[in-house]
């Protein structure tokens, strides 16, 4: 069995508003950094998990973010994969 | 009716089981029966209440870990026999994170945890969970949420519109929602999602009595 470390990534999709990067963007100009033009939040997921190689791996992974991490109705996921 | 009984569903984080209990006992002398979130067993209910809280926690997102519950499996063969569903709140984000309902409940607008009493509309009458109003078409009912937010895309929004499956809107969007929705229902009516909390309207003396006429329809067959 092969392991692999894999980093989630899963965003609000652009057409969800997220006020809590609007929230943020605003405080960040109040500490004075310039040139924000667009600031938003989202989540990230580290996973450590066994399976017999990559590909096998990846499928474990497409149903964990299709069907738990992310919701599909508002937000978006990508990955990274890393073999340990 | 002697024997109708309302499942209300207890998650870890449920917090307004008991007032859907009391509101349903108390006021309309229906009777209740707790159903602990790993029970499959819907045999003996006539009817579910998802009530609002803070499910395991809201973590991940609202309902998000409820949907993998045990009775939420079993949900879905009482959904399809046609027996009534009421997810209020938490309940209804459980319910459109499950799939019974479409679109998603994010953060509110302005970021707030609103705790208000506020102004609806009654759209659709599917499901007839409004029907017994008196002909009223404005309700009272209290909100309470940081994450109430409907959001759907332009195509379930159609839908929603073209098949009468909005049963609440509100008349000040006071959380951002699209199309001021504050409630739905599934095609077939039997399920109704809404964040506005009608256990919490149903004494006078608290507050109305808006809230007991969709709490009454949950016998209705």
């Amino acid at each position: 069995m092969d392991q692999f470390a894999v980093k989630v990534f899963v965003r609000l999709r652009p057409s969800v508003l997220d006020p809590a990067g609007e929230a943020t963007k605003s405080a960040s100009i109040k500490l004075g950094a310039e040139g924000i033009k667009s600031l938003r939040i989202g989540k990230m997921i580290e996973v450590k998990i066994e399976g017999n190689g990559e590909n096998e791996v990846r499928g474990k992974i497409d149903l964990l973010c299709d069907r738990l991490f992310a919701n599909t109705v508002i937000e978006d996921y990508e990955y990274s994969l890393e073999k340990l | 009716m002697d024997n109708f009984t309302v499942g209300v569903v207890v998650f870890p984080g449920s917090n307004c089981d008991r007032d859907v209990s009391w509101a349903l006992e108390g006021c309309l002398d229906i009777r209740t029966k707790y159903l602990w979130h790993e029970s499959s067993d819907l045999s003996d209910v006539d009817a579910i209440v998802l009530p609002g809280g803070f499910s395991y926690g809201d973590y991940l997102r609202c309902g998000a870990i409820a949907r993998f519950s045990p009775l939420i499996n079993a949900l879905d063969e009482f959904v399809k026999s046609g027996k009534r569903v009421l997810g209020i709140c938490n309940g209804f984000q459980i319910l459109t994170e499950s799939g019974f309902l479409p679109g998603a409940l994010v953060a509110n607008k302005n970021l707030n945890f609103i705790c208000d009493d506020v102004e609806l509309d009654i759209v659709s009458s599917k499901g007839g969970w409004f029907n017994n109003v008196y002909e009223k078409q404005t309700i009272k009912l209290p909100i309470a949420h940081g994450e109430g937010r409907y959001h759907c895309d332009s195509d379930t929004l159609k839908k929603l519109v073209d098949n009468e499956l909005i049963a609440l809107r509100y008349k000040n969007n006071p959380n951002g929602s699209s199309f001021d929705i504050a409630g739905i229902t599934n095609e077939r009516g039997n399920v109704l999602g809404l964040m506005p909390h009608p256990e919490r309207a149903c004494d006078e003396t608290i507050g109305g009595t808006d809230g007991i006429f969709t709490l009454k329809s949950l016998i209705l067959k």
